[in-house]
């Protein structure tokens, strides 16, 4: 079938339209922020390493049609249960890192297992009910942490525990590990720090998710995602495969949250894990990313253009009306909006897409 | 191995709790031979390929009777996969298709070629790689063998429908297995071009030792390819024909001729009605319903008529009624009374006086938890505001209970409706029942005319007369013009005075409801209209 070239351009538009809204607000806000290109550069490099893993870790129940995995913070929690653990131990640097993923890795394969077969009976609702698995691990997780260790798991090192003798004090310190990886190798480009390290195993972990698509399992999961039915009737099991696609993210949320936590060097203990699932679906949202597909350049494109506004939008605040909390403001309003937009958008899109499809079936009249 | 017999069915038949829809069938299919299975929506096709092809639905109602062979073995497929594994192919009405994935993805779908690698050795057989081009060519080979212009990297989201049953048919063809296809009307959206390539298609596939139970409404195409061809009626094998010995009237005939049982009948009263001047003219509709797509429909119906809507299930005759009350997007124009009548507004018509009711009795024509008082006032109440009563001066208006009781009382006798009382909640009523009460629903309306869609789809045969002759004595008493929607074609003749046929979205022919059923018969099968517009998608 042929579009008109008006068609084309609105198409465009609206595949595209949280993404040019942000490259709009930035063309805006930059000048304002009075923040020199060097800096800003730096700000993005930074985030790019530090951000650009947990946001991968989404894609995976994408191609499996879960949608947004919000239930990524329950491999956040298991990596902040690791770190934990390897700073009471005092186990430092890049081994102390590898340590808390080993750590953690058996109880993130624990809760995405859950997590997977709590979304097989919720099928057609895995955002919803993903979202609200997180408000109720994170539950679970207060529970372990202010309550569990200290009393039942012990914990050596004072420094960690409150006062009172057990639970996890508000903040943890990494400096044990902080900056451990993105330190390891890195080098200097006019000025500007380039943490190399972090960005070969950002760099790998893309080659790991173009060869899973090209594995049968990526394959079976690029069929379940668009046809359950279908996929069902031809011997894929389906519930199983999506169980799997949700195993791997809880696993990679979790590293990624440990490789997060290391560049920020200070572990917020009952709330990183909260930002991490919130920031880093906006983030893939504002690179173009919808409901249905996301690919690798929308993690970076979205990475850089959400970290932006991050980065700028307080200072142009404070400029603009003399209100840095304006800024702030403008931080939560984008999260939470591009968030509630993309899913406006899917839903609206997906409707103009069947009526465009329904459309030739029409009558000439 | 020519003539070597393949599947033998013996005194197949099937009930759904104490239902009989299948009974007795017999019948042999030889290697390389083409069966042609016709009958009427109902005639128990779609239960003898479901027994076939070991569908659990089957399984779950307590299983069929009869014996099925292949190569003279008697089997009995538990599930389409141990079919599958016996080398029965299927190809179903609906797609199974995958939208995004490109025609050779779809045709290995879940038996794709793969290559070996170490991380097998560690988490299994799913981490293989696709071997692409080896799917590829296989592919190719399966198109190549079907003989059509398929390209593999297309993606089956940009397909034009013909190529999505090539598609399905290459799947088939794939398996090396496959030794019986079945082919559930593969022809019904197609082009007429595409139709004749497919149906070369599968002479070559004959010959080369496939067999192939081909369903399809086309009674041409069926003369045209099959060796053996065989007519279900009502769940029985009413004839067998060789194509060389037959002629298309026949086997029509042989479809839809039937003993009418406990149906209403016509009298030499009905058959001296004239009917008055054009109140309903319907010109270029179109209706965009799932399913029942109307196309472009021209209609004009008399003051006082029944005018029947006839046709097979998915044809359109469905739409017609739902998009001129608004359910569905539609266009074109609809006059009633002179007046023009919006379309896409539910409310719209109904306070021009036309009311329906809904073929989807438990889904849009009845609330099913709520008594049976509210559900016959609900939709007059709505659109005409009666049956309320003002109270605080005016400001606030109220149900109105007694008139409401005294409304449902006087349809629970007038239509004998068997309820405990009208307080009674509508899901406890048998399916007869709660369709009187979707007629009372309508009849409180007071309309001019009345849209009756399926009325009697899924009751027992006396619930049917009753229906019926309500609808007949509602017409000659108010003299309300009733355009009643059915698939069954008795059923139409028996009240109607007219009988519309759709067939692909248009109104195939209007003929009087006296004719003979061969006649209506042969308008269903599309054997009239000799240009067809064709639809791409």
């Amino acid at each position: 079938m042929k579009y008109t070239l008006r068609e084309q351009i609105s198409h465009f538009l609206v595949q595209y339209a949280v993404p040019i809204i942000f490259v709009l607000l930035s063309v805006f806000a930059i000048p304002l922020s009075r923040f020199s290109t060097q800096y800003l550069v730096q700000e993005m490099v930074a985030r790019l390493a530090r951000d650009s893993f947990l946001v991968l870790s989404l894609l995976i129940p994408i191609m499996a049609g879960m949608g947004l995995n919000f239930g990524m913070v329950l491999g956040a929690m298991a990596g902040e249960i690791g770190l934990i653990f390897i700073t009471d131990w005092n186990v430092m640097g890049i081994q102390g890192m590898l340590l808390a993923m080993i750590i953690s890795t058996p109880l993130a394969i624990f809760l995405g297992w859950m997590c997977g077969v709590i979304l097989n009976k919720a099928k057609g609702r895995e955002m919803v009910t993903s979202f609200i698995l997180g408000f109720f691990m994170n539950g679970v997780y207060q529970l372990v942490v202010l309550y569990g260790f200290g009393n039942i798991i012990p914990i050596k090192n004072p420094a960690l525990v409150l006062s009172r003798g057990f639970g996890i004090r508000n903040v943890t310190n990494l400096a044990g590990i902080r900056h451990c990886l993105d330190d390891l190798f890195s080098f200097n480009v006019m000025g500007i720090t380039i943490p190399a390290a972090t960005f070969l195993v950002i760099g790998a972990f893309c080659l790991f998710i173009t060869w899973f698509s090209r594995t049968k399992l990526g394959q079976d999961m690029r069929a379940v995602g668009q046809d359950q039915e279908v996929s069902d009737s031809t011997g894929i099991p389906v519930e199983r495969t999506r169980i799997i696609s949700i195993v791997i993210s809880t696993v990679l949320a979790c590293y990624g949250q440990i490789i997060f936590l290391q560049n920020i060097g200070t572990m917020n203990t009952y709330n990183s894990h909260e930002q991490a699932g919130m920031f880093a679906i906006a983030s893939l949202l504002v690179g173009g990313a919808s409901v249905s597909r996301a690919t690798i350049p929308n993690v970076f494109l979205g990475v850089i253009l959400f970290h932006l506004m991050f980065v700028v939008s307080p200072m142009a605040g404070k400029y603009l009306i003399g209100e840095a909390q304006l800024g702030e403001f403008f931080r939560v309003f984008v999260s939470y909006g591009v968030i509630a937009i993309a899913l406006v958008l899917y839903s609206w899109r997906r409707h103009k897409e069947r009526e465009r499809a329904r459309r030739s079936l029409r009558g000439a009249a | 191995m020519e003539g070597h017999e393949l599947l033998r069915m013996e005194g197949v038949g099937k009930s759904y709790f104490g239902n009989r829809v299948l009974s007795n069938v017999n019948f042999t299919l030889k290697k390389g031979q083409i069966l042609g299975l016709v009958g009427e929506n109902g005639a128990g096709k779609s239960t003898l390929m479901n027994i076939l092809f070991g569908m659990p639905v089957i399984q779950e109602t307590g299983g069929y009777e009869g014996k099925i062979f292949i190569d003279g073995n008697e089997v009995s497929f538990a599930s389409p996969f141990e079919a599958l594994e016996a080398g029965v192919g299927m190809v179903h009405q609906e797609f199974s298709l995958i939208p995004g994935f490109t025609a050779a993805e779809n045709i290995v779908l879940n038996r794709e070629s793969t290559k070996y690698n170490i991380l097998v050795e560690a988490f299994g057989d799913r981490l293989k790689t696709l071997d692409r081009r080896k799917i590829r060519q296989r592919a190719e080979k399966a198109i190549e063998t079907l003989n059509v212009d398929l390209h593999p990297d297309m993606s089956v989201s940009e397909m034009p429908v013909g190529h999505k049953q090539f598609t399905e048919i290459a799947r088939e063809i794939d398996k090396e297995r496959t030794r019986l296809l079945v082919l559930d009307e593969p022809t019904a959206v197609l082009t007429e071009t595409e139709a004749a390539i497919l149906l070369k298609s599968m002479k070559k596939l004959a010959g080369l030792g496939i067999s192939i139970i081909f369903i399809s409404h086309r009674l041409q195409e069926i003369l045209d390819v099959c060796d053996t061809i065989i007519v279900l009626r009502d769940g029985e094998v009413v004839r067998e024909f060789e194509p060389e010995k037959t002629d298309l009237m026949s086997i029509a005939s042989a479809m839809v001729g039937r003993s009418i049982q406990g149906q209403s009948r016509r009298t030499q009263e009905d058959a001296d009605r004239t009917s008055g001047d054009v109140v309903l003219t319907v010109e270029h509709l179109w209706v965009d319903m799932p399913g029942e797509t109307v196309r472009d429909v021209n209609l004009e119906i008399h003051r006082g008529e029944i005018f029947g809507i006839g046709g097979l299930a998915g044809q359109g005759k469905l739409g017609i009624g739902n998009g001129i009350m608004g359910l569905y997007a539609s266009g074109g124009t609809v006059t009633f009374d002179g007046r023009n009548v919006p379309l896409n507004d539910p409310m719209a018509p109904m306070s021009m006086g036309i009311a329906a009711v809904s073929e989807d009795r438990r889904g849009v024509g009845l609330l099913l938890e709520e008594p049976i008082s509210w559900n016959i006032i609900f939709t007059t109440l709505q659109v005409q505001n009666r049956y309320l009563r003002p109270i605080l001066g005016g400001l606030v208006r109220i149900r109105d209970a007694a008139a409401i009781r005294e409304c449902a009382k006087h349809y629970i006798q007038a239509l004998e409706i068997k309820c405990v009382s009208e307080r009674q909640r509508v899901v406890e009523l048998s399916g007869g029942n709660q369709q009187k009460i979707c007629l009372a629903k309508a009849f409180a309306l007071e309309p001019k005319l009345l849209f009756v869609a399926e009325p009697t789809r899924g009751i027992d045969v006396g619930a049917k007369k009753v229906v019926l002759d309500t609808l007949r004595e509602y017409n000659r008493k108010n003299g309300t013009t009733i355009v009643m929607i059915s698939s069954e074609l008795e059923e139409l003749r028996s009240i109607c005075d007219r009988i519309a046929i759709v067939d692909e979205g248009r109104v195939a022919g209007i003929l009087p409801a006296t004719e003979p059923s061969t006649e209506f018969g042969l308008l269903m099968l599309g054997k009239v209209e000799k240009t067809r517009e064709r639809v791409t998608a």
